[in-house]
Parts: structure tokens; sequence; C-alpha cells
């Protein structure tokens, strides 16, 4: 019997800025200028210490279960800096709060919500964020769907949306990735392999080499990218952002980084990893780098990095101060927003939320009972 | 679609009301989209999209992946992003996959973002037994989705009310799951009227006036209830309650009834254990205690599986055993 290839398919690995700084000058070609790199460390500075004062705020118990960002930065802002804030939408989990931040989502918003009020996914008209997504790979169908909704009427905009190498594990992964491909959607699935879902290390999370290859069954452009390097980060999310907004469909992007903090302030993930490997990403830090490579292109000092590093305490202090301002909501709210109209039933309920009597009708709740009107 | 002369003549089966809501809500709007298995240029394994591809075109009347989850959670995409989709589920027992996304997201997008994102969609699913179907095709979960906060839960009985409640769901500013009986698609036509017309979710109808006893029933049942009605005898005044909707509930409804009456019996093909009726039975006693003459009864499926087709006209409630309860009701 004659064979022939069905198929063949390869991963691309980009790496622009390395470790220690380097830049690869020809792949950095027309990807950020220096003003942008600038901004961007001192934003990425700034989302850092907000992040480390949400887990202290956890340990001071004025928090509650919190999941770190630390060390993902890149991956985040690389993407968001590559979306049109105000006509993409992004599509979260819980791990890329700076590009939500960036995209226009107040940054108390978030602790809002870590600290257990709702609040904090009223997602503020012309924010086009959606709340974050506590289940696992649930949500990028969503994208699919807004994504799909933008095809069909036309409009250029596209959905990006960020999950963990854990979540490719979820057959709702594999839904949005096929219905994403077949329909040609504009939407870009961003994932942060961040080499831990909990405490399952990617390698026993899946037997393929990489994740970016999972997109090759959907024949969707792919990419593996360094995680931590904003150059190449920023060029796979801006080609794959415009490609999708000019109508070539959706692509994927793996960017692989590291958790440097516990998957979540309830979490010891020295249970499970070791201190040499966190070392080791540690030096991967994609603060270390960007800052590397700014002060050896004379574009930053140590003044400089104490300015920022005031500024930084001072944004994350008024971010505690905005989320502990923000009055306790009120028990009313879950009757509220239960359905744009309340039912005769919730009405009762919230009525006599705290007066439980015997019947409960309209009128012993004390509502004007007028049944014909229920 | 449009009618055909027979149709005028004989009247629309409940299939034929719910292609024609479909057909007029998408020609009124154009946000109205319809995606599922098989429900484009097949229009549907019970043909109940039947044309609609034909006139909308298939970015409008969508095959989709086989994949329910992936079809309920792209149309949460759909209608956050200001469409309004009605995704079909083939069979209520593949409700399965897509209940993570139906329960988890579809219902609580609202509630958890205080109204800054809500899903306006209607979820058309086949539903419940009698049509000698395949394993897991003949389930009746409407409990299930009745006792999730945020969801909606619509079962017409009749062409007329098909239609009407059909167009009032997609209309909703809430997701709203919409069973469709499937045992009485084509048994019964009805002349209803041409143009759209809602019926607003949460109104019961009253469809026999009576004084001694009140059967409460929704979906295929409400045919098996209007069949034992004509075998009482002449002096037992029977009131027939169909609710059309469980959730909002027409309580109202229940209670005036039973106030009236003093006896119940409510009958649903669901499993007794849990099934929608003990929820009605609770209600009519925290409100109709000093009213009741007898103890609710229920008529329903067994805490069992449904089971294959051969012993399926055994688990589905008949009218006999309707008969039986309401006797002994009177009785007691």
């Amino acid at each position: 019997m004659p064979t022939r290839t069905a198929y063949e398919g390869k991963v691309e690995y980009l790496q622009i800025l390395d470790e220690n700084g380097v830049l690869d000058e020809k792949l950095a070609k027309d990807t950020l200028a220096d003003e942008d790199v600038r901004e961007l460390y001192q934003y990425m500075v700034k989302c850092r210490a907000v992040d480390e004062t949400a887990f202290k705020l956890q340990r001071a118990k004025r928090m509650g279960t919190y999941p770190q960002n630390k060390g993902q930065e890149a991956a985040a802002i690389g993407s968001g800096f590559a979306a049109k804030r105000g006509v993409d939408w992004l599509v979260p989990c819980y791990r890329e709060n700076a590009a939500l931040w960036m995209h226009g989502l107040p940054m108390h918003y978030v602790f809002m919500y870590w600290m257990g009020d709702e609040r904090g996914s009223q997602i503020p008209e012309g924010v086009n964020v959606l709340p974050l997504c506590v289940p696992i790979g649930t949500h990028m169908l969503h994208a699919t769907g807004m994504a799909w909704a933008f095809k069909m009427r036309k409009e250029p905009r596209v959905c990006l949306t960020y999950f963990g190498d854990g979540a490719t594990s979820e057959g709702d992964f594999h839904e949005a990735m096929n219905f994403a491909s077949t329909f040609q959607v504009p939407c870009v699935f961003i994932c942060q392999n961040n080499q831990w879902a909990i405490s399952v290390p990617r390698e026993q999370q899946m037997n393929s080499a990489t994740v970016a290859q999972k997109a090759l069954a959907y024949d969707m452009p792919t990419v593996q990218v360094d995680g931590n390097d904003l150059f190449a980060v920023y060029k796979a999310s801006r080609d794959a952002i415009e490609r999708a907004r000019a109508g070539g469909g959706p692509a994927f992007i793996e960017a692989v980084t590291y958790r440097l903090a516990d998957h979540t302030t309830a979490d010891d993930a020295r249970r499970y990893r070791d201190a040499e490997e966190v070392d080791a990403w540690m030096a991967k830090d994609p603060l270390i780098r960007l800052k590397k490579y700014l002060v050896g292109k004379g574009l930053w000092d140590d003044a400089k990095q104490a300015a920022l590093d005031e500024l930084a305490k001072q944004t994350a202090t008024d971010v505690v101060k905005a989320a502990e301002g923000v009055p306790a909501p009120g028990a009313e709210d879950i009757f509220d927003y239960t359905y744009a109209t309340m039912s005769r039933e919730l009405e009762v309920q919230k009525a006599t939320m705290r007066t439980h009597s015997l019947g409960q009708r309209p009128e012993q709740a004390g509502l004007s009972a007028q049944r014909e009107h229920a | 679609m449009p009618r055909t002369e027979a149709m005028t003549k004989q009247g629309l089966t409940l299939v034929d009301a719910i292609n024609e809501a479909l057909y007029q809500e998408m020609e009124r709007d154009e946000r109205v989209i319809c995606l599922g298995e098989d429900v484009g240029l097949n229009g549907g394994v019970f043909r109940v999209t039947e044309g609609l591809q034909k006139v909308f075109g298939p970015d409008r009347v969508i095959d989709t992946p086989l994949a329910e989850s992936g079809i309920m959670g792209t149309a949460i995409g759909l209608a956050m992003a200001g469409m309004r989709p009605v995704p079909e589920i083939q069979f209520e027992g593949f409700l399965g996959p897509a209940y993570d996304q139906l329960v988890n997201h579809a219902a609580r997008y609202r509630g958890r973002s205080r109204g800054a994102v809500t899903v306006p969609m209607t979820v058309r699913v086949p539903w419940g037994g009698g049509i000698h179907a395949p394993e897991l095709h003949s389930d009746s979960p409407e409990a299930i989705y009745a006792h999730t906060p945020g969801l909606k839960v619509v079962i017409p009985s009749t062409p007329y009310d098909a239609k009407g409640l059909l167009i009032a769901s997609i209309r909703d500013p809430d997701p709203v799951v919409f069973f469709e009986p499937k045992r009485v698609y084509r048994s019964h036509r009805e002349a209803i009227p041409e143009e759209l017309y809602e019926i607003p979710l949460g109104q019961a109808k009253v469809i026999a006036e009576g004084t001694d006893l009140t059967v409460i029933s929704w979906g295929a049942c409400v045919h098996t209830c209007n069949e034992a009605m004509d075998h009482f005898p002449e002096d037992v005044s029977v009131e027939l309650i169909d609710l059309r909707t469980i959730s909002p509930l027409d309580i109202d409804a229940i209670v005036q009834s039973v106030e009236k009456t003093g006896r119940c019996v409510i009958v649903h093909e669901a499993p007794k254990t849990a099934g929608f009726g003990a929820e009605i039975a609770t209600i009519i006693q925290e409100h109709c205690f000093l009213n009741l003459k007898a103890p609710v009864q229920r008529v329903a499926g067994f805490d069992t599986m449904v089971p294959y087709y051969k012993l399926e006209s055994q688990y589905l409630p008949d009218s006999k055993r309707v008969e039986e309860a309401v006797m002994q009701c009177l009785a007691y």
C-alpha cells in the first residue's frame, strides 16, 4: 500500500528578549518602541506591587482567597497592549489582572471581587472586559461566542481569552477551539502555561510536548513564545489579533511562563515543588530582564527606579483604600439581580428574609397584595 | 415558515407553531439566530426548524459541531455580545454535557455581575417520553432547571401556547429553558393567530373550571389529564390547570384554585421524589393548610430510570392513574 503524509505540523518558538535582557534586534523590529517599553515596564512594576499587596491583605485577613499573578505580568501586558482598548474584548480567567486594568477595569474592582463582593464584577459601561471566571476552562466558549457575534455583525473587533495549561485538559477548551476554527471567528486563545495546575505539573497534565500543538488539530495558527518576554508576547499577540481582525480567523498563543507564587493564598506550593525550580524561574522574572534591557539602553537608572517604587507603593495603597472604602453591599442585591424582573416569590423572600412568617403570602410580607397583578 | 394551505384549513401542530414563531421572530429581529445539531439543512431531527435556513441563510440558522457544551457556551457568548440566540439541544438527555454552561454560567451572569452582563437566550429542548425513542431520549428534567435561580423554565402543551410562550421567551432578557413535549409535537392541531403574540411567562392557564378538586399539570401530561376528565362521574367538578411555566411559577393560580376546591392532584412525567410536584404540594400546604380536605396527591413517573420503550407506557402516567388518584382524593 502506498502511503503519503496526510498532515504535517510544526510549532515555532519565539523569544526576542532573553533572560539576560539581551534583545534580538532583528526580531524586535517594528514591535515595541523604547517609549512603549519604558511605559510598560513602569506599569508592570505597579501591577506587581498591587499583586503583592493583595497577598499581604489576605494574610492580614482583609481579603479572602487570592490567586497571585506574580511572574506572569509580561504575558498579560504584552497581549493586552496589542489589543485595542474599547474595541476588542478580554475574556479572562484570573491570572491576567494587568491586561484587564490596562483595558480600563479599575484596579480596585479586582480587590473588591476577592474581598467577596460581586460588585467587583459589575464591569463599568465601556470597559470591554468580562468578569473573572473561576471554573477552569469554561469561559473560552463565551469568548468564541462573542467573537462569533462580531463576525456576524461585521464589526472589526477581536476577543482575547486567557487560560492556563491545566484548562487545556478540559473538554470545553476543545469545543471552543473547534467552534472558533470551524466558524473562523476572530478569537485569540492565550494559554499562560505557568507549568502548574495547582499541584499537578504540566508534564503530568498532558503527554503533548507543547501546549501550542493542540491548536494544530484545529488548523489554527499557533506559536509558542517566551511568556516572560514582553516583546515576544506582544509580537505574537499583535500578529494574531490583526490577522483575526482582518478576517483571518482564530489563533493560539502558548506563553511559557511560571507561577512564582502559590496557586492561591490557600495553597502551599512547597508541598509539591522544589525550591530550586522556583529559584531558576525567579531568575527569568519578566521584570528583571526588562529592567536590564532598559538600563542597558540608557533608558533607566536607579533614581528612576526609586521614584517608580515609591509610585507603585502609592498605587497599591490607593487601590486598597478604594476597595475598602466601598460601602458594604446591601442584601437586597441578591434578589434584585437574579432576573431582570423579580418574580412574586422573590419579592416575598426579599421582604421577609429576616422575618419568616407562616405562609409568606405577599400580604403577610407587607407587600401590596394584588393577586391579579402578580 | 409561511403557512401552507393545509395549516390554514386544519390548524397548526405544536411543531408548526414553534416553527412559525421562530420564522416570525427571525424576520422581525435580525439578532435572533438558531444554532444546534442538524437544525440547518436538515431542519432539525423533529423538523422544528424546517425551511428556516433556506430563508435566513446558514449564518442565522447554523449547523454546529456535535458538542452540546459548545452550543450552550457559544450561545452564552453570542447573547452577551448582543445577539438573541435560540440554541437547540437535540434531546433533553443531552443537556448533561451543557449543564455546566447553563447552570454555572448562563444562570449566574446577571447576578454575579450585578446586571452588567446578561444572557438573553432561549434554549429549545425536545423533552419527555412517549415516542418510542432510543435510550436517554425520554427524560423530564425540568425540576433541575426550576431549581436553578436565574433560569426560567417554560413548558407549553398546545400549539397556541407554544407560539406565544416561545415569542415571549425569545424577547425575555434572561435565559429561558423551553421544553417542548415531543409526545404532542404532532398529535393535535389548533387554529392559532397568524400574527405575533406573546403569552407572559409565569401565568398558568385554567383549562377547565371546577369546584371539587384541582388537577395541576404541564406539558404532554396536560393531555393525559384532559383524557381523564372525560371519565369522571358527572357530579364531579374538576378544575384543570396547565402551569405552562414552572419558573417563574404562578403561585396565585394554584392557591386560588385549591382554596376553592380543597383537594389537589399533581400530574407529571418526571420521577416522583423531588419532582416539581413536591414543590407545588409544599406551596399548597404553606398557603392552603386550612382549606385542605385531603392530602395532596401526586401522579408521577417512578423513581427509576425511564425504561426503554417496551416498558415506557408502564412508566408514564396515563389517564387511568390520574382517574384513580382523583377518585381516591375525592373519597378521602
